[in-house]
Order: C-alpha cells, then structure tokens, then sequence
C-alpha cells in the first residue's frame, strides 16, 4: 500500500528529528514548569492543526467547526475527571452528595444516564475516539454523499459549532454550562495538578503527538492520501475514475475529528478544566490559523504553526493586548494572500533549496547520487 | 394557556405575534441580502459582514450627535441622512477592501473566508480604539420610539414598521438594479461567463468592485436600522453574523428570492416556538432544524446548482 | 468678590489673599509620600512574595479586550484610582504598590493562565480581577493551589465561599431578598414575570426569586419564566407574551449587548415603565449608557451602590474618579466594588500586620472599611461583605434615584437554606 519506499523522506526525517529534539529534550530542559505548561497546551492544538492538514491540506474539505470535536474529546475527558472529583466524601456539603457542583445548585438530584459511562476510564478512553467519529461520520455522511463541499460545508460547520455551543451553555445543569466543567483534580488517584504530574503529563502528550504525526504521514503515503490529493485538484476525475469521493472525504473528516478529540482530552488533563468557549466559531477558526500559518500542506508545520501562534499571542497580549488583535487578524490576511503555503511554503521555497544547493555542492565532490522519490510535499494551494 | 382570555385577546395576541414575526423577517432580509448579493453573485464569503454593519451603527450614531449639537431643529430627520451616510461609509469601505484583498482571492472562497475573518478581527479592534470598548447609545428621534394603535389591545413598534419599510424598499431597489438596469445586466453576465463578458467589453474588475460595496452598503444601512433594537459595540456585530450566514445558506445562495424564502421560513419558525417555548429551546430547535434540513438538502431551498 | 476687590485690597479679600500667600512656602511642608519607613521586609513577608523595603506588587486581572471589554473597563479603573489613592497616603506598610496589569481577554483560560502567571511568576501579595463567574470559577483552583489572594468585585449568584477570595460584590441573597420585598410593599405586586438570560447567574437569581415570591411573599406567583442566548437580540416574543399576561413586576436579569436590544424594544412595544414595574438586577450606571436613559427610565434597579447617593464620601469618590477618567464617565455597582477591593486589602494587610497570604485570610473577617463610597461595609466571615441593599428608579439621563434603602446591613449568605 506504501507507494514510497521510504516512510520520511530525507527533509521530513530532518524535521522530524528537529521537532523530536525540541519537544523532548530542548524544551524541557530550557523551561520552567509554568511555561513548559503554556506548551503543552499549545500542543493540544496541534492535534487539531494535523487533523486539518489531512483534511483541509490534502483533502480540501475546510471545516470551520473543529471546536465541536475539541470539545467532544475535552468534555469526554472532563466528566470522567470531574466524576472522580465529586466523590461522596468530597462533596458531603452537597444537598445530594456523589454528583458535580453544578449538578447539585441546579437541583439535579441524580446523575443523569448519559453521565453514567464516564465512571469506567476505559469507557472514557474509548468514548474520546468513538463519540467524535461517530458525529463526524454522520454529519460527513450527510454532506459529502450530497457533494456539498467547500463553503457551504464550511458555513454548516459552522452552525454546528454555534448549535453546541448554545446546548452546552443552556443545559448548565448537565454540562455546567458557560462556565464549563472545572475543577478537576485527580485521574485514578493520581493528582494532576502538582508539578510532577503536569511534567508527566507533557511527555504523555508529545509521544502521544507524534503517534498522531506517524498516523498522518502514514495516511499520507498510503493511496488514500494520493487520492486526497486528487480529490482536492480534480473532484470529478476522481470520481470518474470510481473511486467514491465520499467515503474519502467522510474518512478524512473521521480522522480530523479524532485527532481533534484527542487534542482536545489532552487539553482538560493539562489546564485543568473545560469549556465552551474551546467549541465555538472563533476558536474553531483560530484553529484553522495555526494550520494556515505552519502550512496546509505540512504535518510539522502544523505543529511548529500552533506553537508560534500561540507563543505570539502569549507574549504579545501580555504587553501589547490591543496590538494582538491587529497583529492577529493581519497574519490571517497575510497568510492567505501571501504565503498560502505557510512558513513550510517559506520553507520549502527559500531555504530548502538553499541548502539542497549546498549538499549538491558538497555530494558532487564526492559524485555520489542520493535520488528522492518523496511524495510531492509542495503542491499548489488551492 | 389560551384558556383564560376572550377571543379578542386572543386575535389581538396573535395580531402580535404575527407583527413580531415580520419584523424578525424584515431584520433577517435586512441582514442578509447584503450578504446574498456578494455571496451569491460572486461567490465570496464576506466573514466581515457583521462589522460593517457595525460600521453603519456607528456612523448612525456619530451623526445622531453631529445633529444634536449643530443642527439640533433638524434631530427628528437626522435618521434619513443617518442611513444615506452609512450606505456611503459602509459601501467605500466595501470597494476599498474589494480593491485591496478580495480581488486577489476570486478563485478561492475559501481562502476569502479567512482573510475576511482576519479583516473582521482588524475592524472590531479598530472600533475599539477609536470608538472605545463600551457600547455607544444612539438617541432616536421621538417620533421613531413607542408604538401605534391599530386596536385598543394590538399595539404595532413604529420602529418595527420602520425596519418592515425599508427592508421592502431595499428589497425592490436591489431587485429592480439587478434585474431590470443595465448594470445589473452586466453583474450577471459576470457571474455567469466571467470571460466571455470581459470579451464583450464588459469592465469585469469595477463591477465587481461595485457590486462589492453594494452588498457592503446595504449591510451598513441594516446596521443603522438596527441601532433602534439592538446594540452597538465593537464586538455587536458577532452576534448577527452566525444568522445570517445561516439565512443566505438556506436559501440556496444562487438566488435573491430564495433568501427571502428562506428568512420567512426561519423568522415565522423562530417567533413561534418562542410564543410556546422559552427563547434558548426556540433558538436551538431552529438551528437544529436548519442544519437537519440543510444536511437532506445541502443546496438550500432555491438552488439552481449545486455548489461546490 | 467684586466690590471687595473695589475696596482696594483692604478688607477681607486682602486678608484672604495674603493667607493664600503665606500658605505657599507652608506647602513644601505637607507631607509628601515617601516609602520604605515600614516594617521590615523579612517580618512581613514570610512567603516570598513580591515584596520589597519599599515596594509591593498586586496584580489586576480584568478583560481589556473582547465581548466583556465593556463591562470590566471601569473595574480596572476604580482599581487603579485606590491604588493611586493607597499610595498618596503613604502606601502599605509603608510599601508603595506596584500593579501588574493582565488581560484576560474575555477567554476564561487565559484567565486561568494569566492568574498562574501572576501569581507563580509575579508572586503578587493579591490580585484585583475577574467579572464574569465563569472567569471566576476557571482561577479559582489556580488561587487555592498556589494559595493567592483575589478581590472579586462583580455580584454573583453566590453558592460559594473560599479563603482565597474576598467577594466584595453582592451575592444573590443581598440582591433579590430586599428588593422583592420591597417591591410587594410598595406596589402591592403579586403577580412577576421572571426573565434573564440563559446561563447560570440568572438561572440562579431566578431560582432564589421564585422560592421567595412563592415562599415568602404573601399571596405572590411567578407568572412566566424565560431565559434566552446570551447576546440575542429579538425578544418580541416574549414582549407579546408579557403583555397578554400582564405581570404586576417584569423581573429581568437580561445580560450584556442582550440588554440594550431589549429595552429598546420593549419602549416600542409600548411598555411604559412608569406605569408597568420592572425590577431589574443587571443593569447599572454603565449598561444604562448603552442603552440610553430613555429607554429605561422608570425602571427599577436593586444594587448596593448608585452614583447619585447622598454622602460625603461618595461625593469625593465620584469627582476623584471623574477626575482621573474623565468628565463624562459613569459608575457602576461593579465599579465601586472594585474600588473597595485594593482598599479592603490594604486594611486586611495592616491589620495582619503581614502580607503573607494565610494571615490575611486570617485577619478578613471583621475588616472594616468607613470610607467606602456606598457608606460602610464590613467583611463577613464567609469573605463576603455587609452590605445595605438599594433600590433605584432609573431616570432620564442615565442616573438612579434612590428610592429605598435598607436600614440595616444585610448579611452575605452564599449558601442560603431554603432557597435551594
């Protein structure tokens, strides 16, 4: 199924290694915890961004609502969390001890059915995956089958990220509501808030990155990226050729919204809670930014793009809070009209070929051949 | 519920009520048309509708306070010039951003997406610093406030007839510029075979940029409507965009008529369920009910083609 | 003072004129803040905080940008004007104070974010943020485990309590009970109708209020309850319906950008709030100025603290205040709440004797503040505050008139039994 013979090719194995290098060793040994923390929770967006690359990237399907699957995969997360938080003996000042605070001040006495499965961690696990792929199948199924594609899908996505966003707030009493699910503190016993287990946690979640890093590229080479690939350039040659353009599209949208869901668990580990606020429109669109800046087209650029994204919105809200907004909205404008590609579009254009140049310098002198056979990475923009 | 009160009443009420769900209609015709002509004709999603419209609101309300102190005996007109300055603002913006972003962006809508998103960001912060981060109150002329009598229990919000007027003169004004002038000749024949009508002589470039800063001007003027019933902020124009977007989807973005179907249908559907349920289920079931039948019928209600 | 000075330079004037003169050279006497005569670092400061021989840091925590821009711009700016005042007088313990400022952004977990920040990085002696509960509840576990200290100004719907949070805005209780009561005593009004929008303070609110109509009120019902989407903006419906059963009180707890569309509809409707009652939690000075006067004139409002009230100190408060932001600004409930904060903090702190968190929390309960613009409060020992509760008649130009005030401070009950 492979077609290339080799998984990464040399300039994916260099990045690979780089972004592994600083992920694991850098980054770790260079920042305190508090900021090493900011980190992880930049990663979690990661999650959403590679997601994206799959399936905006390569499949050419834009989803505006990959808050909705962030936030399936969080809540997942968070209701087991909380569950193990609002023990009896935690919450004896309660009317009715054993269920969430914001169950008990909205009168609820019982813990409702669909709380239930949350108390079994494999239940959870399970759910993180399946729950987001089921919806994503369902509303994929419904869309592409009917070769609605492009910004219509995209304005429905929407929709759906608004629709839950209101049914989240308006049922405070089974999902807390706007102000979300909080004050989570132990998984299994193990108390997720000291230092040591956000240290933990961090690692947890990059080797859990770039399982999902392996996955896509794995997706990539496959024939099914291939397709992606087509499908996004050519629709209906795709489909003359037999091939169900559906079912890919379905598929790729199935497998953003997992890697959203897991992005978006990660996220209530790290932080400590979950909200709406995570499954609207704008942090939806957010999202699709960082996969913009890093690269459509590229799974590392997705992660370096929600890194720097994000760092910048840290450091530059701290001193320049109005500033950030016009900084934010120019890189949205920039990005599209400029550099469509992203910083691996920059990267691939300016400096790779310098330094392919260099190493062809330096091969010839030793006049050996090192062919590439890589996928194309940099394919036109849509 | 309908057991307590005579008949009268009850007519009166649903008098009312049928008012109420034209007046939402009228609101989401007024929002939306701006947005179906750019999207529709031309295919570009405009995430920045909402603040233009804003944009509108405020010039409204920079010109309720010009009147207020220069021209004072005029205030009770000041509304009528309110909304002809906003249409120019909103629509010189439109044609600027057409000049400097949209252009470039024809063959990708969905690239347009984020950079109107982006713009959307950039105006909302402008609003803030120059116009400051509170909401500003537009002052309305007396005669615009409070209602009229039709019967002792029925009672119409002149502002609400208002907003029903001009939507209807909007509606007719755009419809007649589209369908029976010249230059609306020219709008479709670009929509339909961009080359050919450059061939035949057609100045493809400055049409769309006119068309552009029509839809922008019509969503300035709905916003200086809306400053009698709603509010205006930097961020107010969030709260319309989601709707609207909905609106002109439904629809079936190919055509004007199926966008005000489609506001009927979602406005009459809305004020119901809000007489019998309570506002947050009315507005949940209503989405729910849209994307439901969107996901049977992706292409809206009045598509021509489907849409890719 | 004109035929004064006609008299030539004799007379009063003259004396006048020649005190002022003499009075200059006495200026370079006054004295003039200085920093750094306090107690020493080490007996104050056992905790590491950011304390200095003569500095000390507290962190602001508000939204500067985004939807509740709006409404926490004047808590940043009572704040600020108390620590100026603070410092004018000579600090802290003889510490200057150093503000932090943050941006919360309207986004609650930046705001958790933020408030890490301030106090894992910044170690700030106590921090003066948040508006919305939900901003709240996301710093909440942040202060517990890293045991900060925060002011929070905004009245809420209660339902909690924490040694590291002094709640200096009003909870539910303080709120509805009073003005419920007062309303059934002066209008005679036995029928309410119950709005608010959709999310858990008004939920809240209206639960209370219900179990006390219902409960207390003598022969009272709740008529109609409704709750809508934050930030919409069509509720001709429920105008129609208000109007069919004609309610004796329209109770709303309308929130945000919601409000203005709302009681301009409700003036076009025809609802002339001189004759219908309307009693409302959720709008003060500030929502009033995007509303406009006359669109709300007639309403009643039940706060703790309105910009027209009768004393001195409120008097000083509001032309300081008018002085440092300008001429034509308003303030709020919320505004003076946050104003009370670094104040209450500064009293906690000398009365401690230290700016270690623990003794501050300690030294809390019974803290009294004589200078607060709405008159007197004291801090409970649930880290709520006495209070009065007010009722005021919104008028024209965008002002309360007081209309009923309670004789005694009322006290906080975050948990009330009975009303849950």
């Amino acid at each position: 199924m492979i077609i290339n013979s080799r998984f990464f090719n040399r300039s994916e194995l260099i990045g690979f290694v780089t972004l592994a290098l600083l992920l694991f060793v850098i980054l770790p040994l260079c920042l305190d915890i508090f900021r090493l923390n900011l980190v992880a929770k930049y990663l979690t967006y990661a999650f959403v961004a590679i997601g994206l690359v799959l399936c905006w990237g390569y499949g050419g399907i834009l989803s505006l609502g990959q808050g909705v699957f962030f936030g399936l995969g969080g809540y997942c997360m968070a209701m087991y969390l909380k569950l193990e938080a609002s023990s009896v003996a935690n919450t004896k000042i309660q009317s009715t001890p054993g269920i969430p605070d914001f169950m008990d001040w909205n009168q609820i006495t019982q813990l409702p059915l669909f709380w239930k499965p949350f108390h079994s961690f494999s239940l959870t696990l399970l759910a993180i995956i399946l729950v987001p792929a089921f919806f994503s199948f369902i509303i994929g199924a419904a869309m592409f089958k009917r070769r609605v594609g492009g910004t219509y899908f995209a304005i429905i996505t929407q929709a759906i990220a608004a629709i839950m966003t209101i049914l989240i707030v308006g049922q405070q009493g089974y999902t807390g509501g706007i102000n979300g699910i909080t004050d989570l503190r132990t998984l299994q016993g193990w108390d997720i808030r000291t230092d040591h287990a956000k240290f933990i946690l961090y690692f947890v979640e990059v080797v859990l990155l770039f399982g999902c890093i392996i996955v896509a590229q794995f997706i990539r080479l496959t024939k099914l990226g291939r397709i992606l690939v087509a499908m996004r350039e050519q629709e209906d040659r795709v489909r003359f050729s037999g091939y169900s353009v559906a079912n890919f599209k379905i598929f790729a949208f199935c497998a953003a919204a997992i890697f959203a869901a897991i992005g978006g668990a990660m996220f209530t580990l790290e932080v400590g809670f979950m909200s709406p606020s995570f499954v609207g429109i704008v942090p939806s669109i957010e999202m699709v930014i960082y996969t913009a800046v890093g690269g459509r087209m590229s799974i590392f650029g997705a992660v370096w793009g929600s890194l720097l994204v994000n760092f910048a919105k840290t450091s530059l809200s701290e001193s320049f809070p109005q500033l950030w907004l016009f900084g934010l909205g120019a890189l949205f404008i920039a990005v599209v009209l400029a550099f469509p590609n992203g910083l691996s579009g920059i990267w691939a254009d300016y400096v790779q070929p310098r330094i392919d140049r260099l190493l062809a310098s330096r091969k010839s002198k030793f006049g050996k051949g090192w062919s590439d056979n890589s996928v194309a990475d940099g394919a036109p923009a849509e | 519920m309908f057991g307590d009160y005579s008949i009268g009443d009850l007519g009166a009420i649903f008098a009312m009520q049928g008012f109420a769900g034209l007046i939402l209609f009228s609101v989401y015709v007024l929002m939306a048309l701006g947005l179906a002509i750019i999207f529709g004709q031309m295919g570009v999603i405009n995430m920045a509708h909402g603040e233009f419209m804003i944009l509108g609101a405020y010039v409204t309300w920079m010109t309720s306070n010009a009147f207020q102190h220069f021209l004072p005996a005029l205030f009770p007109g000041y509304f009528f010039v309110a909304m002809i300055l906003a249409f120019i603002a909103s629509g010189s913006l439109g044609m600027l951003v057409e000049w400097g972003l949209i252009r470039h962006l024809y063959k990708r809508p969905l690239d347009t997406l984020l950079a109107t998103w982006g713009l959307s960001l950039i105006l909302q912060q402008a609003y803030r610093s120059i116009f400051g981060a509170r909401e500003v109150g537009v002052e309305l002329p007396e005669w615009m406030m409070g209602s009229v009598s039709a019967s002792d229990a029925i009672q119409i919000p002149i502002n609400g007839m208002f907003v029903m007027a001009l939507t209807l003169l909007i509606t007719i004004g755009v419809s007649y510029v589209l369908f029976w002038s010249r230059w609306g000749r020219q709008v479709r024949a670009v929509v339909q075979n961009r080359a050919m009508a450059g061939a035949v002589g057609i100045n493809t470039e400055k049409v769309d940029r006119y068309t552009f800063g029509l839809g922008c001007g019509i969503a300035g003027v709905a916003g200086s409507a809306f400053t009698m019933i709603g509010s205006t902020g930097p961020t107010a124009g969030q709260l319309y965009i989601v709707d609207t977007f909905l609106v002109v989807v439904f629809g079936g973005a190919a055509s004007l008529l199926g966008t005000i179907a489609s506001a009927f249908t979602i406005s009459q559907t809305q004020s119901t369920l809000e007489f019998f349920l309570s506002g947050s289920m009315a507005k949940v079931i209503t989405l729910l009910a849209i994307v439901g039948i969107l996901m049977m019928r992706p292409q809206g209600l009045f598509a021509l083609k489907v849409r890719k | 003072m004109s035929d004064e000075t006609k008299q030539g330079l004799q007379s009063p004037f003259r004396r006048k004129l020649l005190a002022g003169m003499a009075a200059l050279p006495a200026l370079s006497l006054l004295p003039r803040p200085s920093f750094g005569a306090g107690p020493a670092t080490s007996a104050v400061n056992t905790t590491g905080l950011a304390v200095t021989d003569t500095e000390v840091t507290v962190g602001i925590l508000h939204s500067v940008t985004g939807t509740m821009a709006i409404s926490e711009t004047g808590s940043v700016e009572a704040e600020k004007l108390a620590i100026e005042q603070i410092n004018a007088m000579g600090g802290v313990l003889g510490r200057k104070i150093k503000f932090i400022q943050e941006d919360g952004a309207s986004d609650w977990p930046t705001f958790a974010e933020k408030a890490k920040k301030l106090l894992v990085n910044d170690k700030c002696a106590s921090v003066m943020g948040c508006w919305t509960s939900a901003s709240r509840k996301a710093v909440l576990p942040v202060f517990e485990q890293y045991n900060g200290m925060l002011y929070y100004p905004t009245f809420y719907e209660g339902l909690e309590q924490s040694k590291n949070v002094i709640y200096t805005g009003q909870e539910a209780t303080q709120q509805i009970i009073a003005g419920l009561d007062w309303v059934q005593k002066t209008k005679g009004a036995k029928t309410f109708y119950l709005l608010g929008s959709d999310y858990i303070w008004p939920r809240t609110s209206n639960k209370i209020a219900r179990k006390h109509i219902e409960g207390h009120l003598k022969e009272s019902k709740v008529v109609g309850e409704e709750y809508f989407p934050l930030g919409s903006t069509q509720f001709n419906s429920v105008i129609n319906k208000i109007k069919l059963t004609k309610p004796d009180v329209i109770y709303a707890i309308i929130v945000g950008g919601s409000n203005v569309a709302f009681y301009k509809q409700l003036k076009a409707a025809g609802i002339d709030l001189s004759k219908q009652t309307l009693l409302t939690i959720s709008v003060t000075e500030d929502e009033i100025d995007g509303i406009g006067g006359e669109n709300i004139a007639g309403a009643f409002a039940c706060m703790k603290y309105f910009q027209s009230l009768d004393n001195t100190n409120n008097k000083e408060f509001v032309s300081a205040f008018k002085k440092m932001w300008g001429e034509k600004t308003v303030i709020g409930d919320v505004t003076q709440a946050a104003y009370l904060g670094p104040w209450l903090w500064k009293l906690t702190v000398e009365k401690a004797g230290s700016f270690d968190i623990d003794k501050v929390a300690a030294a809390s309960p019974g803290v009294e503040f004589k200078g607060a613009p709405e008159g007197y409060v004291r801090i409970h020992d649930n880290h709520h505050l006495w209070s009065k509760t007010r009722v005021g008649k919104a008028k024209l130009d965008g002002q309360y008139e007081l209309v009923y005030e309670t004789a005694d401070l009322v006290e906080p009950d975050p948990f009330p039994k009975g009303y849950q």
